[in-house]
């Protein structure tokens, strides 16, 4: 580590106004910050610093969802070797799904990245760390055989015009990763939905479909087994599968108190509430399946974990959490149930919600207001 | 009324230059008043039908400013709405007969848009801003030149759009066959109306980032 150190300090003059490299300063700056944390004060006001900062909170998120990047991993290579009837041992297939996955995650960080620093380099800016988390999400929610061009332009896309118009981390209505997926969602409808790309380079023979899609054309007795959906082993994206992955990220994401749990309970919450009202209407197999089903299919685990409790673009009061996180489960599943032509309604019931969630907030803070002033009044007129 | 001003302007004077010229960039209809933009995301799909309809705007914008400029003094103010309602009216029903009578193939692309173009924001607004206050020519050419500055965003979006989107240009086949072969495909979003205003956002983009004087203060 002093070594470390030892070589940034003798490399900072070059980087200062008036150095040499003077242009690169954000590049450097990114660096350090990345390698220690800042020494800087605040020099003017009162401030709290907490001695975790945003670099250090991004790294965290991607800790957790590491296990349902594993996962995803091997999954690649077991649906693949499956559907052309081949059962291997556990090495073979991981290393089938990392020549698969690792070329899409290189491709995420490498153009998200440039972007990122060639923004923060001409506006004068520190680099912003909000990439470190959506170039891993990206790659976990796109299906395993997606062209990495494709890669490459959602993720320009969503940098671009999802985030750095806006003003760059923390100025971003919608969630960066889920941007990716819409844009790749609509522009390339053939590449992303449907029952051939789930699997990578799939056996013709094999029926590829995901859960959601049985569902879509009404084959309910196709459904894998529930204890199947729970683990993960079916097709569909590389990270959304299995749900127990993504439960011991949750678990990550809520003991560090990063990710927001009411959140997470209240999309839950909603998505049961509007399943079981399903199940009460019940005109068509699709609505009779069980509520937990939809928990466990498609990407509502990974959504609900990773993508509603983005602390930028989700509703930041307490109660809004819990309006904003239940209107995303029950808009989810009542798409999926509803709309034929979008099978997974999370992704877009997230997008919608996080366009509404500030005036959720501004909802909540007004009422706040009114309360609080009416017990005022009480209080003068007593 | 008006008789203070007796000697002859010059037809380009610098300052009938700038009405005919302003609306182009520095003051154009779509990117900086950000008006006609529901006409601009409708029927810039094809670059065709961009170019048509931005032909058609061209003409009722001039001819409608004239008319009305010609009409200003004797217009009775409390129906002076109505009035231009009539002109632009007239006007835009003589063009929906030319254009099925000469490109019916657009025309029916064109669908309601070339009705609608009597509800065109900047018609009306030109009317009320200028034409009532102007005379005849000044009139005509600031009709032209808001024309044109609306056309000239209409055909841009509308390449963009129809290039990638349906990788086409006016309707000629430009990607080569080998990029489909090596994996590229149009990109489905383009033809959405979303793209479209998007691609409108990175036109005010790049416009504002290169004028100082469009800068705003918040």
């Amino acid at each position: 580590m002093k070594f470390l150190r030892d070589f940034l300090d003798k490399q900072k003059p070059h980087f200062v106004k008036g150095g040499r490299f003077e242009k690169l300063h954000s590049t450097f700056d990114a660096f350090e910050t990345f390698l220690f944390v800042p020494n800087r004060v605040t020099h003017t006001g009162a401030h709290i610093r907490d001695a975790i900062d945003m670099k250090r909170t991004m790294i965290i998120v991607v800790v957790a969802l590491l296990p349902a990047l594993i996962f995803g991993i091997w999954n690649v290579g077991y649906q693949h070797y499956i559907s052309h009837g081949m059962a291997y041992d556990f090495w073979p297939m991981f290393g089938y799904g990392l020549l698969k996955v690792v070329p899409i995650i290189i491709v995420s960080y490498v153009v998200g990245l440039a972007i990122e620093f060639a923004f923060a380099q001409s506006r004068h800016h520190e680099v912003n760390e909000g990439f470190l988390v959506s170039g891993m999400l990206i790659p976990l929610v796109m299906p395993p055989d997606v062209p990495l061009w494709m890669v490459a332009i959602s993720t320009a896309f969503a940098v671009i015009i999802g985030k750095e118009v806006f003003g760059g981390t923390g100025m971003n209505i919608l969630n960066p990763a889920l941007t990716a997926r819409a844009f790749l969602f609509f522009a390339y409808p053939s590449e992303m939905s449907g029952d051939l790309i789930w699997i990578s380079e799939k056996a013709d023979a094999y029926s590829g479909a995901t859960p959601l899609g049985h569902l879509l054309v009404g084959e309910v007795s196709k459904l894998p087994s529930e204890w199947a959906m729970f683990l993960g082993n079916i097709p569909g994206s590389i990270g959304e599968t299995s749900t127990l992955a993504i439960l011991i990220g949750a678990v990550v994401l809520i003991a560090t108190g990063i990710g927001s749990a009411r959140i997470m309970l209240s999309v839950v919450a909603g998505g049961l509430a509007m399943g079981l009202l399903f199940n009460l209407w019940g005109i068509n197999d699709y609505m009779n399946i069980p509520a937990h089903y939809h928990l466990i299919m498609g990407g509502f685990a990974f959504g609900t974990v990773f993508m509603a409790t983005d602390p930028v673009s989700a509703a930041q009061t307490t109660r809004g959490k819990y309006i904003y996180g239940f209107l995303i489960g029950m808009i989810a599943v009542l798409i999926r149930v509803f709309n034929p032509a979008y099978p997974e309604g999370m992704m877009l019931s997230i997008l919608l919600m996080n366009v509404f969630a500030p005036l959720i907030d501004h909802y909540v803070v007004q009422s706040n207001i009114k309360k609080r002033l009416k017990r005022a009044r009480a209080l003068v007129k007593a | 009324m008006n008789t203070v001003k007796r000697e002859k302007e010059p037809l380009f004077s610098p300052k009938n230059r700038k009405l005919l010229l302003s609306p182009i960039n520095l003051n154009n209809p779509i990117t900086v008043q950000v008006l006609g933009i529901c006409s601009a995301l409708a029927v810039t799909a094809k670059m065709k039908p961009a170019f048509v309809m931005s032909v058609s705007v061209i003409v009722v914008t001039a001819l409608a400013n004239l008319i009305i400029s010609l009409l200003r003094n004797g217009i009775p103010p409390r129906i002076r709405i109505i009035v231009q309602l009539v002109v632009i009216a007239t006007l835009v029903i003589v063009v929906d007969q030319v254009l099925k009578a000469y490109v019916y193939d657009v025309s029916k692309q064109l669908s309601v848009f070339v009705g609608l173009i009597i509800t065109n924001c900047i018609i009306m607004g030109r009317l009320e801003a200028f034409a009532m206050s102007s005379k005849p020519w000044p009139s005509l050419l600031d009709g032209i030149g808001n024309g044109i500055g609306y056309g000239i965003i209409l055909v841009v979006v509308g390449f963009v759009r129809e290039l990638f989107g349906s990788g086409s240009v006016w309707g000629y086949p430009v990607v080569p066959a080998g990029f489909f072969e090596m994996g590229y495909r149009n990109n489905g979003f383009m033809i959405l109306p979303p793209m479209a205003l998007i691609i409108i956002g990175i036109i005010i983009w790049i416009q504002r980032s290169r004028n100082k004087e469009l800068y705003q203060e918040n």
